[in-house]
């Protein structure tokens, strides 16, 4: 199986137009958020996987309450997310996000079956550090199934663990690569730009991308992977 | 020898023993008020049969007041202002005054009101009569009191005096247009004759507020054997969830905490409670809330009584639950914050709050959901791009920079070194002096990349020759996208 993704990706990686139009399609198809488990995998001091967890959820991030869970060990590892979107947001829209901090994993997934249960939520972030035993296939199928019955999108985000076995329907490895340049200031960091790999996908073609995110507009945008960041080739593409 | 006797005057005592006596009134008559800081006021319409009439209802109150130790004034009379006045400044005559037939028509009220007065003063006890005032005598009754009986206030009493009105009869007498233009700029209804004459006369209406307490939503169940394994008890709590909803229904209110008590044989009683973001009345979500927790109680030799209260209820009407019944197993986000927060613990579920602040940990803090609205007060500020990861506590890193003051070059965090290829900054945050103690360092912010493109914010605490320590320290506070 894994030989035949890497095949995939390879020929996605072929630098040629119709090769390209295809992998943005494949692309925007794999990071369409939808009422399904996704598993995010990052390392704990690289908020790649965080980051791209938030553009997943792009616009629907300003408009419901998402439930935001984490395990103690995520929280001391990782930090709390700053949830830039809530900032002058009317009452009458509700809080934005709900921030849980859970014991240990089996709390947190616990805390993330009932949050789906909500069909009021607009997203389930979960996040975990590490491969504690709560966190089999088992939960994270109960955590995949939850999902599709009740119509709320579920992120799992799994803080320096390895790739056990799953339930989840895609299954990411997100990384943190040199920013773009930015325009006025060549020496600062432009916006962030992430090496993602689809390593596992129902329904989509896995694959693997670089991936700019302008968070102003909440877009994740896509970077040949063979172009030479001094040129500053996503400022065109903003500008 | 003379001697000056000092008693600390009690006033939270007072008025204390003053709400309990009011209780303790309603067992005349259902509708007790407290009034000012030494009166009751007792609406015994229809309650004075009870006791063989009004004159003896006075009497009996009276009896019950001595044999507490306390001298009471008591004014029957058709209307709170007159009861008032009566049990105040009626003179020392006897039962039943003398009674004049020229009251006028429109003076009763079908109301008769019942004024107490504790008396602290060194009156004897004949010299307290009870005063009965029957709707005809009122004008008769009343007419000869100072002004001041009438509830107003002193400045009001000495405009009245200075213009040769000393009573009421006196005040009746002026045309009540003529009253009503001096004092239609009257500054509430102590300094208004014309309101206060009229609520004497029983010319205008004037409610009893009474001080009801309302019994607290509770249902109690006892079972026949000692229940030692609480779990299997479910059946029981599902019905007394609903009888307890039954009850808050009837009055409109929903629970907003509930309280569970399990009472054991042995006379040791073990509690739950929950709280909820809303106010509440289904039966499921109660037990729903107090389900998982039965294992914790200690049963001890066996559980014999339970009891449900609302501790805390909300006014909450019914609401059609929706044309189309939802989907059976879904929950609002209400109900969600609920189960949250009794699972997990209130403080552990939150709701983000913003503060107008330019420190960041400031700027941003996490309330708990139950008891917060999120939100806050902030307009965004100009604030540069803030990380999208934020530690509690900012860690402190081993940094190399070229100059103490320049831009750093290298940091180790977490026994990893970290080589600095892009920077920005410094973005300086001054500390906050109204707040914080004078040896609070200014912190200076970088936005910093290293070399795989992870983005980090880091600061100098301080410079350094700042005065307010040694060298700076350097910490990472969050992680950018």
């Amino acid at each position: 199986m894994s030989t035949h993704h890497a095949l995939l990706s390879a020929e996605i990686e072929e630098d040629s137009p119709e090769n390209r139009a295809s992998a943005t399609e494949a692309f925007a198809a794999a990071t369409a958020l939808q009422p399904r488990l996704v598993e995010v995998f990052a390392e704990s001091r690289d908020a790649a996987g965080c980051g791209f967890a938030m553009a997943q959820l792009g616009a629907r991030l300003r408009s419901g309450t998402m439930l935001w869970v984490q395990d103690r060990v995520a929280l001391r590892d990782h930090g709390r997310p700053y949830p830039h979107w809530c900032r002058a947001r009317p009452k009458a829209e509700g809080p934005g996000i709900l921030h849980i901090v859970a014991r240990d994993a089996g709390q947190a997934l616990w805390a993330m079956e009932e949050g789906l249960r909500c069909a009021e939520l607009s997203a389930v972030i979960g996040e975990v550090a590490g491969n504690p035993r709560a966190l089999d296939f088992t939960a994270t199928r109960r955590l995949a199934v939850a999902a599709e019955r009740f119509g709320v999108p579920a992120l799992l985000l799994r803080l320096g663990s390895q790739a056990d076995l799953s339930g989840a329907r895609m299954r990411w490895r997100a990384r943190s690569r040199p920013s773009l340049v930015p325009r006025w200031n060549v020496a600062a960091p432009g916006m962030p730009i992430w090496s993602l790999e689809l390593f596992r996908a129902r329904g989509a073609r896995p694959g693997q991308w670089d991936a700019a995110y302008d968070r102003a507009a909440d877009r994740l945008d896509l970077v040949s992977p063979l172009r030479d960041p001094a040129l500053g080739e996503g400022e065109r593409r903003r500008g | 020898m003379p001697v000056l006797a000092v008693w600390p005057s009690d006033k939270p005592g007072d008025s204390a023993a003053l709400e309990r006596l009011c209780h303790w009134s309603e067992r005349w008559c259902p509708f007790v008020a407290i009034d000012g800081g030494d009166g009751l006021l007792l609406d015994i319409t229809g309650a004075a049969h009870l006791f063989g009439g009004e004159a003896r209802l006075a009497v009996e109150m009276r009896v019950r007041f001595r044999r507490m130790g306390l001298t009471a004034r008591i004014a029957i009379a058709p209307t709170v202002g007159a009861a008032w006045a009566l049990a105040r400044y009626a003179s020392t005559s006897p039962f039943g005054l003398s009674l004049s037939k020229s009251c006028p028509s429109g003076a009763s009220t079908p109301k008769e009101r019942a004024r107490l007065r504790q008396a602290q003063s060194q009156r004897s006890e004949a010299s307290t009569p009870n005063t009965i005032c029957p709707p005809e005598a009122l004008a008769a009754t009343l007419g000869p009191l100072p002004v001041s009986a009438l509830r107003l206030d002193d400045d009001t009493v000495l405009l009245l005096g200075r213009l040769g009105l000393k009573t009421i009869a006196a005040l009746a007498e002026i045309p009540a247009l003529g009253l009503a233009r001096r004092f239609a700029r009257a500054d509430g209804p102590w300094a208004d004759p014309p309101l206060r004459l009229a609520q004497a006369f029983g010319r205008t209406e004037e409610p009893v507020n009474p001080a009801i307490r309302a019994p607290v939503p509770r249902v109690v169940r006892r079972v026949v054997e000692p229940v030692l394994h609480v779990p299997i008890l479910e059946p029981l709590v599902v019905e007394m969830a609903e009888a307890l909803c039954r009850q808050l229904a009837e009055r409109h209110a929903g629970a907003r905490h509930l309280g569970f008590q399990a009472f054991r044989v042995d006379g040791d009683v073990q509690a739950l409670e929950a709280r909820t973001s809303q106010a509440m009345r289904d039966p499921r979500h109660m037990v729903r809330l107090f389900a998982e927790r039965f294992e914790t109680l200690d049963a001890g030799f066996g559980f014999d009584a339970f009891a449900l209260t609302a501790l805390w209820h909300e006014p909450l009407d019914p609401a059609q639950t929706g044309l189309i019944e939802a989907e059976h197993d879904a929950t609002s986000l209400a109900r969600l914050i609920d189960r949250l927060s009794v699972r997990l613990g209130a403080g552990n579920v939150c709701v983000p709050l913003f503060l107008e602040s330019h420190l960041p940990e400031r700027a941003l803090q996490w309330r708990p959901a139950l008891a917060h609205e999120a939100g806050g007060e902030a307009p965004a500020p100009l604030t540069p791009e803030r990380p999208i990861r934020l530690f509690d506590r900012p860690e402190p890193i081993g940094v190399t920079y070229a100059t103490p003051e320049g831009e750093p070059r290298r940091f180790q965090w977490r026994r990893k070194l970290h080589r600095i290829v892009k920077v920005e900054g410094p973005e300086r945050i001054a500390p906050e002096w109204w707040r914080e103690r004078s040896t609070t360092r200014l912190r200076d912010y970088y936005r910093v990349e290293d070399e795989d493109g992870a983005r980090f914010w880091i600061y100098r605490n301080g410079l350094i020759d700042d005065g307010r320590g040694g060298a700076p320290d350097w910490y990472l506070h969050g992680l950018f996208a």
